[in-house]
């Protein structure tokens, strides 16, 4: 597990890898959470090309972020989830809020 | 039924343990040929119960976690997973899409991945006493000459 950033003008991208589960959603969150703070962006972009596996720890992840990001008027983008993760992501009703793309 | 191969684990209820264990079980379903989504499936439901063995049952404290998983008959996988914790006071509450006990970290999800992901979930708790989920799985595999 391994978690990369990116910032283009007002937009944060996270490369996601690995695995996430509870263990390792922890030091996901806190990493996420300090960038967020550090760069206050207009977009939020969590790309989970490279997870390989997913369980709610992920759906309660995204969840999170999307709280934590809608205090700086932040908006999530959920991208390029592989089968598997996008399996559970549909189950939690979080694309009514956050915007699910392919790429 | 007969059992074919078991397999038992007994691990602390530490989150570190988390990936051990549902890669301790997929691999033992792999005896059965299944297809990678039928390993997915069965990783993602070890997992969720594992999880809510630590994070609800024993509350991030100390604990064990008791591990049965079955090879059966008619490409059948029986997995028990069984804490000794706070137990559920309401099965049926529980395992409603949605509902949570935990923070914001908890999406309440956990039930409804594993009753998705498997061909039938059992959930036995006493208050006080701890909780036993049974995964039931059929692994069906890439044959194309069913029965
Ligand atoms: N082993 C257990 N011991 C005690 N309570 C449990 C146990 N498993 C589940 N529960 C209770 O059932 C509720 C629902 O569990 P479920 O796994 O569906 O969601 P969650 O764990 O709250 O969230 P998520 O799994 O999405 O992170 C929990 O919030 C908890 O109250
Ligand atoms: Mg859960």
């Amino acid at each position: 597990m391994q978690v990369l950033f990116r910032t283009e003008k007002e937009k944060l991208t996270v490369y996601l890898s690995g695995d996430i589960d509870h263990h390792t959603s922890a030091q996901i969150r806190q990493s996420v959470d300090e960038q967020l703070q550090k760069f206050m962006p207009k977009e939020l972009r969590l790309d989970f090309r490279d997870v390989h596996f997913m369980d709610s720890s992920g759906v309660g992840l995204v969840m999170g972020r999307y709280k934590a990001a809608s205090v700086y008027g932040c908006k999530v983008v959920v991208c390029s989830m592989p089968d598997n993760v996008a399996r559970i992501m549909k189950m939690s009703g979080l694309s009514k809020i956050i915007t699910f793309d392919e790429d | 039924m007969k059992v074919l191969n078991e397999v038992k684990i007994t691990a602390d209820a530490k989150s570190v343990n988390e990936s051990y264990l549902r890669v301790a079980v997929a691999s033992l379903a792999a005896q059965l040929d299944p297809t990678v989504e039928e390993l997915s499936d069965i990783k993602t439901a070890v997992s969720e119960a594992v999880t809510n063995c630590i994070v609800h049952a024993y509350k991030m404290r100390t604990g064990k976690i008791y591990i049965t998983a079955r090879l059966c008959e008619n490409q059948l996988m029986i997995i028990k997973i069984r804490d000794t914790g706070v137990g559920i006071p309401d099965i049926q509450k529980a395992r409603e899409p949605l509902f949570t006990t935990g923070g914001d970290d908890r999406s309440g999800l956990g039930f409804s991945v594993m009753e998705c992901f498997s061909d039938k979930l059992k959930v036995t708790s006493k208050e006080g006493k701890g909780t036993t989920v049974t995964i039931y799985k059929r692994i069906r595999g890439k044959s194309v000459n069913e029965p």
